[in-house]
């Protein structure tokens, strides 16, 4: 912290630590923690739960490092919309500069103690990571694009990815499918929400789907992305971390999904709006614990294995 | 009383300075355990012992 931030902090008071920790979206850290936890869990190899405690930690720090670089880049979009307005940057309790410096200052922490406490492949994966999330999507392609939810899904899809290269030093078809079960969820589970909730984005100059292309466009869009993700989540049950315990999750899960994503896509908004976004609240709230319950079906197979009951 | 006056400044990022320093002690533990951790491991092989190293086959001539 700098003599000069003393000054230019006055007006939004002094930053706390909370500050500092809300620059890494802890929020976000918890779904990266729990599936790069899933990943390194399900994975063939053993891992000393030592080794993979620190593990995990680093890979948190690192989604937290690139979270804030997110909000260093983005401030100016943060000041416009009233959900980010309140965040340490726009509120002036924390300098662009001191995000800036903790964000690169943390990625380079978290990728070397990566790569020595488990192995140099998942601490370049691990960079890889962040320089996807901060770069790839929120400097080039957020602002440019409205499949930007679809190149955002992806950074938040390499966690499980990461978490299984730490057991094994690579990749696999598992990790392959596990990111892309957070890659297909993620745009059906932000357009569901852009349908019913005015997005600040529009203020603020982001483009997204629903004011670039049209709700019924999105509608579709919707309905495609459930579709090929529900192919996604069985074809990942048939695989080594599979079994019966995940196939019945899946099944249950992603009958309802469809079923919700077709009622979305026969909708228009005129139905929507007379009850209320009813359905799209619906397939929302759905969402949220479509990843997680698939997820933790994953750990349960990996943790009944040892008993002799996970697993084909 | 003390020798020297606090400043203001210190106070107020009396939090700040205690968290930070909170960090930075767990991260000397945290490193203390992970190199405990790796030199107990079993597949722990130091130069000197890995066949056909340098190191190994100097000793045997």
């Amino acid at each position: 912290m700098t003599d000069a931030s003393i000054t230019t902090q006055a007006d939004g008071g002094d930053a706390e630590f909370g500050d500092y920790i809300a620059l890494l979206k802890p929020r976000v850290m918890s779904l990266v923690v729990f599936t790069a936890l899933v990943g390194l869990v399900a994975a063939p190899m053993p891992v000393h739960p030592y080794i993979a405690f620190c593990a995990i930690l680093f890979i948190a720090i690192g989604g937290g490092a690139s979270g804030a670089l997110n909000m260093w880049y983005d401030s100016d979009i943060d000041a416009v919309m009233k959900r980010t307005r309140g965040r340490p940057i726009p509120s002036g309790r924390v300098g662009r500069d001191e995000a800036l410096a903790l964000g690169l200052a943390l990625s380079g922490f978290s990728c070397v103690m990566l790569a020595l406490a488990a192995n140099v492949f998942a601490g370049l994966f691990l960079a890889f990571t962040i320089f996807f999330y901060a770069v790839v999507y929120t400097m080039w392609l957020k602002r440019w694009t409205p499949q930007n939810i679809v190149i955002g899904g992806a950074a938040g899809a390499f966690p499980p990815m990461i978490g299984w290269a730490v057991a094994t030093g690579g990749v696999s078809i598992e990790s392959v499918l596990m990111f892309l079960l957070v890659f297909m969820w993620t745009p059906p589970h932000f357009w569901a929400l852009a349908l019913f909730m005015r997005s600040d984005y529009d203020d603020a100059g982001v483009p997204m789907l629903t004011v670039t292309h049209g709700r019924p466009t999105t509608r579709r869009h919707i309905l495609a992305y459930t579709v090929l993700l529900a192919a996604v989540a069985f074809g990942t049950g048939l695989t080594s971390i599979g079994g019966p315990v995940y196939m019945a999750v899946a099944l249950v899960l992603n009958a309802l999904f469809v079923i919700g994503a077709v009622r979305i896509w026969r909708r228009d908004e005129v139905m929507a709006e007379a009850d209320n976004y009813k359905v799209e609240r619906g397939f929302f709230k759905l969402s949220l614990i479509y990843t997680f319950l698939h997820f933790a079906a994953i750990l349960a197979e990996a943790l009944l294995k040892p008993y002799g009951l996970g697993g084909w | 009383m003390p020798l020297t006056r606090e400043h203001e400044l210190h106070r107020r990022r009396r939090g700040l300075n205690t968290g930070l320093g909170l960090v930075l002690g767990a991260f000397v533990v945290l490193v203390f355990l992970l190199t405990f951790v790796k030199v107990t491991s079993q597949n722990l092989q130091f130069p000197d012992n890995v066949p056909g190293s340098s190191a190994a086959t100097a000793g045997e001539g």
